[in-house]
């Protein structure tokens, strides 16, 4: 897994590139809890462009990264997901705390 | 005619990866759709990762039998651990239930391989271990 952050001028953005499963997810889970507290943004980005697997481990993630960003303030967004990856999003009801960008 | 696969590996999660692609590369004969085999490798994580994780609690000296079956078009999957099973098996497949919520656990992975296979069959007995049995038509009277 590959993870980068990109700083622009109206958010954050961190690109997953590879799979995230249960054995990455630790990976994934301090790097982007690293971002997060370094975020001066009101919005933060997971670009899911380069996602190209994701299992439940996933919807985990995601939901402990949102407690913390609404914790501090800062929206989730999610970009780009592919259609495995956003039907898992559909059916664990993520889309109804973190809207989709593009 | 019946085409089979039988593999066992060790409870290591860095293992995922490698059952998950092994299970979807022996199905392709079946030329299920990429959407389909997508579909298999999320089961199959989702089956395996819980073998490891609740099954074996990250014990990685044990092992997790994976078994697939194609026959007529038809797909069975089957994974297996002698680890400390599931108490209350209803329980367990109702989506967003966890053991382990302090490990951000979505409890979503029975409610994957349900929703992902036709049908999906969970055996345990506590101590003893668990079976995951997951089946899917995948095309019409089409032989492996």
């Amino acid at each position: 897994m590959q993870i980068k952050f990109a700083e622009y001028a109206d958010a954050t953005v961190v690109r997953l590139d590879g799979e995230l499963d249960e054995h990455t997810a630790a990976q994934v889970r301090q790097a982007v809890d690293m971002a997060i507290d370094m975020c001066r943004q009101r919005v933060f980005v997971f670009d899911f462009s380069k996602l190209s697997f994701m299992d439940s481990t996933g919807i985990g993630m995601l939901l402990g990264r949102y407690k913390k960003l609404r914790a501090l303030g800062i929206e989730p967004k999610i970009y780009s997901p592919n259609r495995q990856v956003d039907k898992i999003l559909q059916m664990a009801g993520i889309y109804s705390i973190i809207k989709k960008t593009s | 005619m019946k085409n089979e696969l039988k593999m066992t590996i060790s409870a290591d999660i860095a293992n995922d990866a490698f059952v998950r692609s092994s299970v979807a590369a022996f199905c392709l004969p079946l030329e299920p759709s990429i959407d389909g085999l997508e579909d298999i490798k999320t089961v199959v994580s989702e089956a395996f990762t819980n073998s490891v994780i609740h099954g074996y609690d990250g014990d990685k000296s044990k092992f997790v039998e994976v078994r697939v079956s194609l026959e007529d078009g038809k797909l069975e999957i089957i994974v297996k651990d002698d680890g400390c099973g599931i108490a209350d098996v209803e329980k367990a497949i109702q989506p967003f239930f966890t053991t382990k919520p302090e490990q951000e656990r979505s409890g979503m992975g029975f409610t994957l391989m349900g929703t992902f296979m036709d049908d999906m069959q969970v055996t345990s007995a506590v101590g003893k271990g668990t079976s995951v049995v997951m089946t899917k038509k995948i095309s019409e009277g089409k032989d492996a």
